[in-house]
């Protein structure tokens, strides 16, 4: 069994209390990990002082260049894990285990890692606007004899992550090339990736005081977001409540991410398929900018026939195989309780489970010790249905009919939203809709990400914020 | 100051086989004359009284031994709750001034036990427990623990006037942290623990030679927490006093000596943590205990890296004694070593407890010459019970 130490800002920590991981198909032992508590972060985090300015004297260059390594030791070195190493493949395959994803979404999402650390210069590009990386050297730079000067607003960035799937890890890569120490909470089927990334920078040449990956409980976590001056961290929406009004924590919540026809384009809706099926079903259908509802003006029966058509045949398939398509659930208990969520509202009139009469087999299915949920096409006959509103750990998509002229004041939060329109007026009032996060205009997924523009937040003004400066003598006066 | 009538006399032997010997029958006789004491019709209990009579047995004539005392059923906390809480005074203590000290209470009528001089002698006897090299006599304490209608408070403060020290107090509510938690008000709880660890820093800066404390682990790590962050450094500054060389800025540096700590559940991780963290690597001298309202106090072996911080209770015998049993069977000791349900038995005249299943679990230990009887280690959470509890600060 693999065991994974802490790793208290330089210092390996093997700690008394150990979370064992298990294979979740036949709940051998894959892998302990060690915690640590609230207290010895708090401990930790009184040195954050000194390792940022350790980090900030690095030339922004230089992190950059061992970004670069990293990338490829991420992808192709065998990297520490504890007491052994891990080749990429090894690493995919305990990913795999401990959390239920599919071997083939383990992949994919790893490269998405990969791709992040390998072009950290067009991420940062686009996350600061272009700004002259100087700026990160100097904290400010004269651009076109204007003044752009920026001051970071913590000594450390706490991430207080998810186990659902890697790709998520992107998020936080960019930290170090922003001069700011990264203080990592794994989740706790997932250390795989954050420990993997942080082998690969300390490889790479950054200095070990500047990374911290810390296993911890609930209580840990309340402390990490408690004490570092900035912070992200991924829930659902009762777990993140308290720090919704706490703007040093970046949340990353329950996406309610969804696909809105216009009038123009509901009788149009099957060139839409491809489209709406990959929003929906992508990658098991968890993140959070899969699509969870399909809002359109008409035809929801048909588009719901439509969907589900398309998905009806997804079968539960074990981890290993290329063709999966839908991810167990470690935990069957937690399978049993969405499907029992969605059996009860299938109770209150006006919503129908398109994809059971068409699959004639139940949505939960249970093989040993793992479950699998297949994907589920409601159709409701409101907004206000209690379906309709509703995301789950797999692909499932409510399918609302609603007039275009009422619909975005309907909608609620919506982490991503893709508008399937061309009329100018409702693009307009879709531009201007505060409750879209990310907005995508035409036939585009809603889980369809470009790197410069993150959908949740934005890592450098998290992390720096705007100042007016005026310098009698600034440095490279004219760049 | 001088002991309280009813403390037991330290156990005597040569060897551990005589003292554990010796220690039983002392448990022996404490059985008889406690349960005699509870049942008599002068002496005894109007709440034992009364339950005698749905025995099938009689506690005058057929409790002679500790083995006996499986005769009487499984004792219900929720008997606990509600009065009128003079049935649980003994009518030989008539007349007598009477405490009484709650447990819980954060939903629904809390649990209450009467209390005249147990404490005392609780305390007393955990005192014989502690080193004076690191508790120096005379010294003062503070107790950071809860206050309101809980043992603790009054039980170290005696703790430390028995030992010829003063003790300084702060006000803590733990019904209110735990609202907050369970209505997910971290920031007002966090508020609140920063309000408590304030009155702490603020004894601490009083002047008052402070070098012994009472504390649980969250507030130790509270208090570390603060004082890293400079806060009694802070408040020296606010109070116009000199920082001394060296700062203050650890327990060691604040010159507490000797902790005692407890009121909530202790792991070995906790205990490494603050014995190589926050207590300069052992410099400072913690105790973990054990102990409820309803039991008393069980100490501990000395802890440390040579065991793997392993921490082990022993019941305050013959007043209280720890089993650690079969959770299907009671009746069942498990073999040392064994993971059993923590069985109680409170054996005073003040109070009889007879076979109560905490909400504990842990490994039966044997016992060793200061101890000679069983007790118990890695006490957690019952597995079966586990998750219904929120655990505040106390």
């Amino acid at each position: 069994m693999i065991h994974i130490p802490a790793l208290r800002f330089g210092k390996a920590y093997t700690s008394l209390e150990k979370a064992t991981l298990v294979h979740h198909v036949t709940g051998d032992p894959v892998a302990e990990v060690s915690q640590v508590t609230g207290s010895m972060i708090a401990r930790d985090l009184g040195g954050m002082a000194a390792a940022h300015k350790l980090l900030a004297a690095i030339p922004v260059r230089d992190l950059l260049g061992m970004y670069k390594k990293a990338a490829d030791y991420f992808l192709n070195a065998a990297l520490p894990c504890g007491d052994t190493e891990l080749t990429f493949a090894d690493y995919v395959r305990s990913l795999s285990a401990t959390t239920g994803s599919p071997m083939v979404f383990c992949d994919r999402n790893a490269r998405k890692v990969h791709y992040v650390l390998a072009n950290i210069e067009e991420v940062i590009g686009g996350l600061t606007r272009g700004l002259d990386l100087e700026a990160l050297d100097r904290g400010y730079t004269l651009k076109n004899g204007r003044m752009q000067a920026f001051y970071p607003t913590t000594d450390v960035f706490g991430a207080v992550l998810p186990s659902n799937s890697p790709g998520v890890h992107s998020l936080w890569v960019p930290t170090v090339a922003f001069k700011i120490p990264l203080l990592l909470k794994p989740g706790r089927e997932e250390p795989w990736t954050p420990f993997r990334v942080l082998q690969a920078f300390l490889k790479a040449g950054v200095p070990p005081q500047v990374l911290g990956f810390l296993p911890t409980d609930h209580a840990g976590a309340a402390d990490i977001l408690r004490l570092c001056g900035r912070s992200m961290a991924f829930g659902d929406d009762k777990t993140m409540a308290p720090y919704k009004n706490d703007h040093r924590v970046e949340i990353h919540g329950t996406g309610y991410s969804k696909f809105i026809l216009g009038e123009d384009q509901a009788d149009d809706w099957e060139k839409y398929l491809d489209v709406l099926v990959e929003g929906v079903a992508a990658n098991g259908g968890r993140a959070c900018v899969n699509a969870s509802a399909v809002w359109t003006p008409r035809n929801g029966a048909a588009i719901a026939k439509g969907l589900a058509e398309r998905l009806a045949g997804v079968k539960a398939r074990p981890w290993d195989d290329p063709g999966c398509e839908v991810s167990a659930f470690a935990n069957p208990a937690v399978a049993e309780a969405i499907n029992n969520l969605i059996e009860e509202g299938l109770k209150t009139p006006g919503a129908e489970d398109v994809t059971q009469r068409l699959r004639g087999t139940p949505r939960l299915v249970k093989e040993g010790r793992c479950a699998w949920l297949l994907p589920t096409v409601v159709t409701v006959d409101s907004p206000d249905h209690p379906l309709a509103n509703k995301e789950f750990l797999f692909p499932y998509a409510a399918v609302v009919e609603w007039p275009q002229y009422d619909v975005l004041k309907r909608i609620g939060y919506t982490l991503a939203a893709t508008v399937l329109s061309d009329d100018p007026g409702f693009v307009a009032d879709a531009l201007a809709c505060p409750n879209i996060e990310r907005l995508n205009i035409g036939p585009l997924p809603t889980n369809r990400l470009t790197w410069d523009q993150p959908h949740e937040g934005n890592l450098f003004t998290h992390l720096y914020k705007q100042r007016a400066l005026q310098h009698a003598r600034p440095a490279g006066a004219g760049v | 100051m001088k002991d309280t009538p009813g403390k037991p006399a330290p156990v005597t032997g040569a060897t551990l086989e005589e003292r554990i010997r010796n220690a039983r029958a002392a448990l022996d006789a404490q059985v008889r004359e406690v349960v005699r004491w509870h049942f008599s019709p002068e002496t005894g209990t109007p709440f034992w009284l009364e339950k005698a009579k749905e025995f099938t047995f009689d506690p005058l004539k057929d409790v002679n031994g500790w083995d006996d005392v499986k005769k009487f059923p499984v004792f219900e906390d929720e008997w606990l709750r509600g009065g009128p809480v003079r049935k649980w005074v003994p009518k030989g203590y008539a007349g007598r001034g009477v405490y009484v000290f709650e447990t819980g209470g954060t939903t629904g009528l809390p649990k209450s036990r009467i209390v005249i001089d147990d404490f005392k002698i609780d305390y007393e006897m955990m005192s014989d427990t502690l080193p004076d090299q690191y508790f120096p006599k005379g010294s003062n304490w503070l107790m950071l623990g809860p206050s309101g209608p809980r043992r603790l408070r009054l039980a170290v403060e005696h703790l430390a006037q028995y030992r010829g020290g003063i003790c300084f107090c702060v006000d803590l509510d733990p019904r209110y942290v735990v609202r907050c938690l369970r209505d997910r008000r971290v920031a007002e709880a966090q508020a609140y623990k920063d309000h408590v660890i304030d009155q702490a820093v603020t004894v601490l800066a009083g002047g008052h030679d402070i070098r012994c404390m009472f504390t649980t682990p969250k507030l130790l790590a509270a208090l570390d927490e603060a004082l890293r962050a400079g806060k009694l450094e802070d408040k020296y500054r606010e109070l116009k006093k000199k920082v001394p060389p060296g700062g203050l800025r650890s327990i060691k540096a604040a010159s507490i000596t000797g902790i005692f700590s407890g009121g909530t559940e202790f792991t070995p991780q906790f205990t490494r943590e603050a014995y190589e963290e926050m207590l300069d690597g052992g410099q400072v001298y913690m105790t973990p205990t054990y102990g409820n309202t309803l039991m008393g106090l069980a100490c501990s072996k000395p802890i440390g890296p040579a065991d793997g911080f392993k921490i082990s209770y022993y019941a305050p015998q013959p007043r209280a004694v720890i089993e650690v049993v079969d959770p299907k069977d009671y009746n069942q000791v498990v073999p040392y070593g064994g993971t059993g349900r923590v069985l109680l038995t409170t054996l005073t005249k003040e109070f009889f407890v007879p076979r109560f299943p905490e909400r504990d679990e842990g490994e039966r230990e044997p016992p060793f010459e200061k101890y000679p009887w069983d007790g118990v280690s890695g006490v957690r959470p019952f597995a079966e019970l586990a998750g219904g509890t929120v655990v505040g600060v106390y």
